[in-house]
Formats: C-alpha cells, structure tokens, sequence
C-alpha cells in the first residue's frame, strides 16, 4: 500500500505493485491523467511533476520513494477556488498550445524556473526548458508566454 | 523480401485528397483569368479580389438525404450537423474533423461563428461524433479548411438566416429591416433585441431555406475571422483535463501492450505466454493472428493487465521465437551503397521528359552534378500510439486519437469481425499526428484485442514500439546533372531519382512527377527513376513527398544559380515569369503567388546585405498543399561545423487566414520542425529491425535551439487553403543554401549530423 501526498491531500493506493513508477500511480491509479507519458526514459520531460517543489520526471521515480514527500502536478498550480497561475493564463493568452500533450510537463518546468528565478533571460529560459521537448515546436511561444508571467514581456520577448 | 501492398491504399487515399485541394485552387485561379498580365504585387493582390469558383460538394448543408446517425438533435435548433442552440443561448459548433494540433477544433467552428454572427466569447466548439452527416472526416493533406470552407458558411448563414426570419415573423417586420451581431438579432426601427435562444424554438418550425437562397458574407464584412483566436481546450490543457486518446478511462477497463515481431511483418512461432500470465497483474496474454499488411495490423502478443504499468512491465518479460520467412529484410547501408552505384547511370524508368536534355548539355556553357540524400524518419508523435475499444454484444466501440475516422470504420469492422453499422468511434484530442495516425493499424490492433476480453481495455504502445512500428517517411537519392547557357540560364535538368517500392509501385512519398519547380520550366528536362524494393512500411509524413522533394530540387536549382554567377532570388523570379496559373498536372502553382512571397521574404529579410564571415541567408521557395511559400533562413557555422539558425523569415499565401494565432503558430511549427528533422532525425534499418528505439538515438530539436520565426502572410482572395504542412518544406533547402553561403561547403546528405555538423 502506497500513502501520497499529491497536491495537497492525503491519498492511498492499495492496488499498485512496489516498483509502478509514480508517472503511471497518477495516471492509472489516482485518475490524475494532466502528467503524460511520452518516452519513459527521461528524455521527453512529458512526465515532470514537482517533489517538494522541484521538478522531477516521473516516469523515472517509483511512487514508493515518493511518499512522505509532497508531489504537485499540473492539477494542482491552479488555486482551489480555480484561479489559474500567471503561467496558466499565459499559455492561453499566448496560445502556446499546438496539440498540447506536452504542455503539462513544460508548465511544471517552467513553474519551477519563475520560483527560482522570477525574471529570467532567454537563455535562463533555454537551459531551464532544454529537458522537455515539443513535437509540434512550440518553443518560440513557450519563451514568450514564460517572459509574460514573469512580468518582463517587453525586456526580452520574442 | 516481403511485399506490403495494402500500405499504399494510404497512398491512393491521400493522392485523391491532394488533388481535390491542388484542383481547387486552380478553379479558383481559372475563374480570375485576367490575372495572366505582367503585375506587380500590389495589383496583383487587387485583381485576385476577383477570386470566385467553388469546390463541387458531395454534401450540402440541409441535405435531407444525408443520415444523421449518431449526431445529438437534441437542442432547441438544429438546422444542420454543425449548429445547435439551446433556449438559454448556448451555442454549441461541432468541428468534423480531428483536432491533432492543426487547430482545426478552433478554426472550422470559427467559419461557422462568422456566418452566424455568434457571440465567439460564448460559443462552446466540440469535436463532433463520426457520422455520415459529416461526410469524410479527416486531418490530413493540409484539407480541413479548404475542403469545409463552403460548407461551413453556409452551416452558419443558414442557421443566421433561419433566426432572422424568426425574429421577422415574431416582430412583424420585413426580414431586410434586421441585422445580427453577437448571438443577437436586431431591429434598429423599434430597437427590439432578441437572443438567438430565444428564437431558437420558432426557428426550428421553419423550413431550412436553400443554399442558392443564403447570402455569404463577403470579407470586408468579416468580423472574426483573420483574428488571433486562441485554441478552444487551451483551458483544459493547462489544467491537465482528460482530453486525449491516452486520458480515456471507463468503468472496469483493462489496458494492454502489444509486441510485434522487431522485423515488419513476421509472425510469431511460440512465446512463453504461460509464464507470462502467472505475472503480477496480468489478466491475460494470448497471440493475435493479425493480418499480412501493416495498415490492418501485425500478427503479435497481446498482455492484457489491471495497468499500463503491469501491461509494460510484463511485456518485457515475454520471450518470442518469430517467424521472418516473410518479414523485411531491408538494411540502410546496403540501399545506399546500391544508390551511389545506380547514381552513375540513367534510371531504369523515365518518369518525364521534355525537349532534348542531352542536346542542351553539349551546347552548355557549364555543367553541374550532385547526388543527394536524405534518411527515412518517424513521424514520433509525443502521444504515442493508443486506442481504447468496448466489444460488446456484437458491437465495438472506439475513443480514439486518430487522423483517419471514416476511413477507419471498415477497417475496424473487419478486425473486429462485426458489421460496420456495429461501430461507433468517438474522437479524442490527439498529441500529435504528422501523418502517423492517417494509419489505424493500432485501431486494428485494439479491435481484435477487445473481442476477446470481456471489458473495455485501452491498447498504449511503448514509446519503443511507437518508433520501431511507425509507417516511416521513405529516404531517397538523386542523382543530378543540370547545364546553364550562354545566357546564364537553366537550360538541361536531370534527376535520376532513386526511390523505394513495393508491390512494384513507388512508396508512400517516394513518387515524384516531376512537376516540382524547375519541372514546370526548363526546356529540357528529364526525370528518371529506379525503385528498390523495400520491406518497412511506409506513410504520410507531414507534407509528403514535398518535405524531400523541396530539399533537393531547391539546393540543386542554388548550385545551379552560384554556378552561373547569378543571385539565387533572380533566378527563382526569371523561372516564375508573367504571373499565371498553372494546370494541375504542371503542378498547380500560380506563379504570380509564388513571386509574390519570394519578394516579399526576401525584403523583409533583407536579401543581398553583406554578412559578417561564417554566416549566410538562404533562400527556398516551394508550392505544396496549395499553399505558396518562400522561406530565407539565416544561419552561421563555427569552424567546429556547429550551426546556429539564428531567423527564418516565412512568407506565405494560403489565401485569406482563418485564425492568425492558429497560422502563426503552424509556421512557427513547420520551421522548427523542417530544421530538427534535417539536422539530427533518421531511422536506420538492419536486417529489417529499426535501429532507434527512444529519443536519446532520435534527437528532436529542443528549445535552446529554436530560431526566431517571423510569418508574414499575404492575404490573397483566394479561397483559404491549409497552413498544417506547407510552410515545412521550404525550410530545409533554405538552411541548406544558408550553410552554403555562410561556408562555400554544399551539404547534400542528410540528416546534417552525417557530414559531421552539430546544433
């Protein structure tokens, strides 16, 4: 039996074996389907979900070293009462979106860089983001939609 | 060597769509005919705004004779497949066609919007079911706006037209004293104001009017469209709702992993099933006779188990002994030392020829050889391959992220066993198509999976599976010698084109006609080609055919322009000449257009400024999927041949823009993509066993290497045409030339990481 903290609340899960990765403890087992699989070896970053507040790819941690530690996916950087992130409202101010599989995973690791770094530059930005890719190459967009939550659209947008 | 001839009834399918969208524009073009006059752009622009002409639809709204299976009826009014509105004003626009990341689930429902004067703010667009009503339903070819265009106006007219005559009746006053505007109609005389709900039931009571009856707008009068609209799920997606094929779950479901044998096309002989069903979750594994062709499904080993990760994880236990007496056998390497060798002689079969090529070269002022090559590649969609499928008292039905839904039902009923009038398919959102999914082997797969387990169970591939089990797009080589005159001028062009077939006809965008520019106008041109026979399966892969033929064709016209001491731009605009449109079977582009964009990217980009030493502009212009599209990239390269794209300067006709932020985005899109692709992407093959497996062997492009992007769009009077694909091919012979002019060195081989260059 597996016992989760995942945004917030308190979850068990009686029906996964030791080694599911968390990736696949969401997705099958708690119904949280925003976290995506897209390559399973950490390559892709489709999976990124925070562990205490860092980003972390998924697909790679067994939900057992998960537990006792707080996981945040993308259901969880909205407000309870629904309020959107900045980034949240930036991707759809931008229209960032192409076929949006991977976008959960790039709001994680962007979430994460305006936490650490509230104004970064194009090439914060770069190395920050370098972990997830975009089928549909989305980039230029993700740049300009992170530089609009930060606040500093007119500094280095794109 | 295996045959797969089934593979290429995607060929004659997407062949057929082509054509209906390259005819289009043409009978656009052919109702304008004064066009044919030396112009410049700018009346150019003003003459096309005579553009009529029309696509012949096999299905016209309020066609009585069209079933209307599966399609809700159920709102207030409901005048045809795409509009409903209820008593409360909600009004809900069915787009028909799959939302793969093309923005079609945004766009079609905008052109509805327009006509129908709604409220955009308050309009809720869905994804509509697969039914007859709708006709084909597909994302491919570039074709969801240019093929729907009319008929969604007049899905939007008609509903409009059916709410002033309401509102007429209702008030008592002539129909022509009304005006609508935002889900409203409206009586300037006695100020009266009526919301389109609350017409909704009296407009239901009457009859659905003609199409010849209903006026379209005409563009000035445009108030949404050409907008920049954001994505209609842009909501949920960043809120991380179930919306794609991977996200579906229903009560009781099983999911199940699928092995197929690591050469296309062999069988299983035996396999350790028992011990495999003895795994922790496993429910059930059981063999799959499948079919011989790809399309309809491999024979293979299905796992059924209580997750994904029991299904994985068991999957990886499996030991098969397979059958490959009849599985490919292909290897990259022996194709391409076969090529360079076939590379020094003519084809073995001449595709076109025009005047007297081999006169031409002997009175040439100079000739110029060059033989090219590009990889096979995967379509590798983030989302992998997935279908969910219920088998249930003698029908099945589907939630899937296909490209192809009409075209999957026969397939599926006959994987399935059951009559097709026994299916029913329900769209999801798809993460990513570029072709991949115009294929519904996995549809196949999971319908003969489903019969026999009693649940609902979802079939996901590994991301392995997904790249060792794509329908690649084919590599070629070409062989080429091209003579300049005295005058400076293309005079002889060659290609011997060496491709890949099978069944004896070429692959799945392996066939070219030659109707590619410089085809359409050199005087003395020869195409040949010599197929070798292959055993992967082949497919669509975005922008077929195009994403290679423009490489080669637009690099070779470059060498051709550097080595008659003339700029490449001039002697792209000396080819297009008077502004004309050309048939069909010369390849369909209007060469007005065409010079258009080419000046237009080339002035915005500023063509012809000296550049500082190791970096370059290149040029590219290419015609596909109707749509016009000139490209210069600028690109610098370190002397450890590390080459950064700074900017890409787009300029494109696609005719009037639908949505601008949806347009934007797909060249941003098609840009990335092209110069991912042509620098580090190739699926290697030994034995008839894909090389690369995941995406550390598969390097996509990512962030840190993404250029600037600027699109500009110029927005002819033609009608719309797609913007999914035909801003990718002229890219990568637009880098391919920059590299030329930042370095003197010609790349010809790709993928570039094979000559040695890095990003």
């Amino acid at each position: 039996m597996l016992r989760l903290n995942v945004n917030g609340k308190d979850v068990q899960v009686d029906d996964a074996a030791d080694d599911t990765p968390l990736l696949w403890v969401l997705r099958d087992h708690l119904n949280l389907v925003g976290t995506k699989y897209g390559c399973g070896v950490a390559q892709c970053g489709a999976c990124t979900i925070h562990l205490n507040g860092t980003p972390m790819r998924s697909c790679q941690m067994p939900a057992s070293a998960a537990q006792g530690q707080k996981i945040t996916t993308v259901e969880g950087l909205a407000k309870a009462d629904g309020t959107l992130s900045a980034l949240q409202k930036a991707w759809i101010d931008h229209d960032v979106a192409q076929c949006g599989y991977c976008q959960s995973g790039q709001l994680m690791s962007a979430t994460a860089l305006l936490k650490s770094n509230p104004k970064p530059t194009d090439a914060d930005i770069d190395a920050a983001m370098a972990g997830n890719l975009c089928r549909c190459a989305t980039y230029i967009r993700i740049r300009k939609a992170i530089h609009a939550a930060a606040g500093n659209l007119k500094a280095g947008a794109k | 060597m295996s045959n797969v001839p089934n593979n290429q009834y995607a060929d004659d399918y997407m062949n057929t769509i082509m054509a209906m969208v390259d005819n289009k524009a043409a009978q656009d073009a052919a109702a304008q005919a004064p066009v044919a006059q030396s112009l410049d752009r700018r009346s150019f622009l003003k003459l096309t705004g005579m553009a009529g002409g029309g696509l012949v639809l096999a299905f016209h709204v309020g066609d009585k004779n069209v079933a209307m299976a599966n399609v809700d009826t159920s709102a207030a009014f409901a005048p045809n497949a795409y509009v409903r509105i209820s008593k409360d004003n909600v009004i809900t626009l069915f787009a028909k066609n799959p939302e793969i990341g093309q923005g079609v689930k945004t766009a079609l429902p905008m052109i509805i919007a327009e006509e129908l004067d709604a409220d955009w703010a308050t309009v809720r667009a869905e994804q509509s079911a697969v039914s007859a009503a709708y006709g084909q339903q597909m994302a491919g070819g570039s074709r969801s706006v240019p093929s729907n265009w009319d008929t969604l106006r007049k899905a939007g007219a008609t509903a409009r037209a059916m709410l002033v005559s309401a509102a007429a009746k209702k008030w008592n006053v002539p129909e022509g004293e009304l005006t609508t505007d935002k889900s409203f109609v409206i009586h300037a005389g006695s100020k009266k104001r009526a919301s389109y709900g609350d017409l909704a039931e009296l407009a239901a009571t009457l009859p659905v009017p003609a199409d010849a009856s209903v006026t379209l707008k005409k563009r000035e009068q445009y108030k949404l469209l050409g907008a920049r609209i954001t994505g209609v799920d842009n909501k949920q997606i960043v809120t991380g709702q179930p919306l794609f094929g991977i996200d579906q779950k229903l009560p009781g479901m099983l999911y199940a992993a699928y092995e197929k044998c690591p050469a296309h096309g062999g069988k299983v002989k035996s396999a350790n099933i028992d011990e495999i069903k003895m795994l922790p979750g496993v429910k059930d594994c059981f063999i799959v006779d499948g079919t011989a062709a790809a399309t309809t499904g491999y024979p293979g080993i299905a796992i059924i188990a209580t997750s994904t990760w029991a299904a994985f994880k068991a999957k990886r236990n499996l030991r098969v002994e397979w059958d490959e007496t009849n599985a490919a056998k292909d290897s990259w390497a022996q194709f391409t030392g076969q090529a360079r060798e076939l590379g020094k002689q003519q084809g073995a079969e001449k595709v076109k020829e025009t005047g007297n090529v081999d006169e031409a070269f002997t009175k040439a002022a100079k000739t110029v050889e060059g033989f090219y090559t590009y990889p096979f590649v995967s379509h590798s969609p983030l989302e992998p391959m997935n279908c969910t499928a219920w088998y249930r008292d003698g029908s099945i039905e589907f939630w899937s992220p296909t490209q192809m839904p009409t075209a999957a039902l026969p397939l599926v009923a006959a994987a399935a066993g059951v009559p097709q009038d026994k299916v029913k398919i329900n769209q999801t959102r798809v993460g990513g198509g570029f072709g991949r999914r115009l294929m519904n082997d996995y549809m196949c797969e999971v319908a003969m999976i489903a019969k026999r387990v009693n649940a609902p169970v979802k079939l996901t591939y590994t991301r392995e599976d997904d790249m060792t089990h794509d329908f690649y797009r084919p590599g070629g080589f070409h062989s080429f010698k091209g003579a300049i005159d005295a005058n400076g001028k293309i005079s002889a062009w060659q290609d011997h084109f060496i491709t890949f077939a099978s069944g004896g006809r070429p692959v799945s965008g392996g066939a070219m006609q030659g109707t590619e520019m410089p085809g359409p106008f050199v005087p003395n041109f020869r195409l040949t080609q010599t197929k070798l026979n292959l055993g992967q399966p082949t497919g669509p892969w975005r922008a077929p055919g195009s994403n290679s033929f423009a490489f080669v064709t637009q690099c070779f016209i470059h060498e051709l322009a550097v080595a008659a001491g003339r700029d490449h731009r001039d002697v792209l605009l000396e080819m297009c000449g008077e502004p004309r449109q050309l048939t069909a079977a010369e390849g369909g582009l209007h060469t007005g257009r065409a010079a258009a964009v080419i000046k237009l990217a080339t002035e915005k980009a500023g063509w012809g400024r000296k550049m500082p030493e190791g970096r370059g502009l290149g040029l590219a212009f290419y015609y596909s999927h109707a749509g016009h599209f000139a490209e210069v990239a600028e690109v610098s390269v370190d002397k450890n041949k590390k080459v950064t794209l700074h900017k890409v300067v787009v300029a494109g006709d696609v005719g009037k823009i639908v949505n601008m932020s949806g347009a934007e985005n797909q060249s941003q899109g098609c840009v990335i993509d092209g110069f991912s692709t042509m620098m580090g992407l190739e699926i290697g093959f030994e034995n008839g066993r894909v090389v690369q497996n995941n995406f550390h062997q598969y390097p996509l492009l990512r962030i840190n290497n993404a250029p600037i992007v600027e699109t500009h769009f110029i927005e002819s009077d033609f009608s719309p045409t797609g913007i999914g694909e035909p801003a990718l091919p002229p890219l990568i012979p637009a880098v391919a030339n920059a590299i030329f002019a930042a370095t003197g060195v010609r790349v010809r081989t790709l993928p570039l990481t094979r000559e040695g260059y890095t990003v």
